[in-house]
């Protein structure tokens, strides 16, 4: 073996117990910290879910009824959705599902909605947008209250023809400045709210998930 | 093993002579990216202070057995376990501020400032020496992070200390500090052009502070004389 080759096996081989030990430790970690991880996001995805639909109005553990909705023009989804049903018993009571207002001043802005079987909003949040900050950003619930006024609304009040922002002779606040960004606000939750008139009866139709008792 | 000189002169270098943000302008894309508040540039400095720490100190103790050819391929691997070993951590145990921190967690792996002080300082001294060198360099980072947040958020929100619940939990809301109350925020310092000027401005109060010094050093000599 000439020298050359005995280095090259010799640097190899370090390298190679580097990456071994660098891997054994990662997947120690991994190992660890995993069921925390996936505990705290779905703690986090159902603390989110609660504040459209309050936790006092379901019994079911929600999280494992989770469907995907095909993609939907009034849900603004090009992609498979997710959508939640919450049930009292054996009765569906509301479900929460994810929407997309694509028209936004910066692009997406994706909406968690919940809605009662009587076709009431519970609540609706933003869980991601890019629109400029400080400006059209107050739709989010923790810059602002604005999405609040949503609550309690559904396609009979305001008439569908108020399902607009103020501006335009609508029913719903928006800030002088920032008329955009609420806009496609307002029109997402109304189609939502369309989707949702369409496929009630699917939804309530829907049996119960294999899921356990929360 | 150590004299209290060399410690101070360490200290001096990472904080002040050799400061990362300010005279060697090394790892910026955090640094601009993530000062728009005060408790997020304490966070991203804190994390990229333990890993250069930690970093450090392991490149330090296995220097002998790193042929000089690789030794930038193992640097490289042993940042980025640690890297991912506290990305994984923050996730499980500080999963808000993880969600704020984002994708910046796993970049503190190409920040340059971590594989420079792994290679130019670590892989030629002591550990001790070298973990002492890492802490005060990412409290020197960590300085500038945290002066250029406050400087930003106090800019553009009259805040201090705003989202520190996501640290401690919904309790620690009462800890914002609302220095200018009704204030009707300036957006610019917040946005990426906000920390461009900010750091500017830090630079050249740096060096102005430097140039200063030097005066004085250049006006005492002829009295010593």
């Amino acid at each position: 073996m000439t020298d050359a080759t005995r280095n090259a096996l010799r640097t190899g081989t370090v390298l190679f117990l580097f990456a071994l030990v660098g891997t054994a430790i990662l997947a120690f970690t991994h190992d660890r910290t995993e069921p925390v991880i996936t505990r705290s996001q779905q703690a986090e995805k159902l603390a989110l879910i609660n504040q459209v639909l309050p936790a006092s109005s379901y019994d079911n553990d929600l999280l494992a009824s989770r469907q995907d909705l095909p993609p939907d023009d009034l849900l603004g989804t090009r992609q498979p959705s997710a959508l939640w049903i919450a049930r009292r018993g054996s009765q569906v009571t509301a479900v929460v599902l994810e929407a997309i207002a694509p028209d936004g001043y910066a692009g997406d802005i994706a909406l968690l909605i919940g809605i009662d079987i009587d076709g009431k909003v519970t609540g609706v949040r933003v869980t991601a947008h890019r629109e400029t900050p400080g400006l059209g950003d107050y739709v989010e619930r923790t810059k602002s209250a604005w999405i609040d006024q949503f609550a309690g609304k559904s396609l009979t009040d305001p008439e569908p023809k108020h399902w607009k922002v103020a501006k335009d002779g609508g029913a719903f606040d928006a800030r002088a400045g920032a008329t955009i960004t609420p806009r496609a606000v307002v029109k997402a939750v109304r189609s939502a709210l369309d989707y949702f008139a369409r496929h009630r009866a699917a939804f309530v139709a829907a049996p119960p998930a294999k899921e356990k008792k929360a | 093993m150590m004299t209290l000189n060399e410690f101070r002169s360490l200290f001096q270098n990472g904080l002040i002579k050799q400061n990362t943000g300010l005279v060697q302008l090394l790892g910026l894309c955090p640094l601009l990216a993530i000062s728009n508040n005060v408790v997020n540039a304490l966070s991203l400095g804190l994390a990229t202070l333990l890993v250069m720490a930690a970093s450090s100190g392991a490149v330090s103790g296995v220097r002998h057995f790193v042929p000089h050819e690789i030794r930038i391929p193992v640097f490289v691997l042993i940042i980025a376990a640690l890297v991912t070993v506290i990305d994984l951590a923050m996730n499980a145990f500080v999963h808000p501020l993880y969600l704020v921190l984002g994708i910046f967690i796993p970049l503190i792996t190409t920040n340059c400032i971590v594989l420079a002080r792994a290679d130019a300082f670590a892989s030629k001294n002591h550990p001790l020496h070298s973990v002492i060198d890492a802490v005060a360099m990412g409290l020197g980072l960590t300085l500038v992070l945290v002066v250029l947040g406050a400087i930003r958020e106090l800019a553009g929100k009259g805040t201090l200390f705003s989202g520190i619940d996501l640290v401690f939990g919904a309790a620690a809301k009462s800890y914002v500090l609302h220095v200018l109350p009704h204030y009707q925020g300036f957006l610019l310092a917040i946005l990426p052009p906000g920390a461009f000027i900010a750091l500017g401005l830090l630079i050249a109060a740096h060096n102005w502070n430097k140039a200063r010094a030097a005066q004085r050093v250049r006006a005492a000599v002829p009295m010593a004389a």
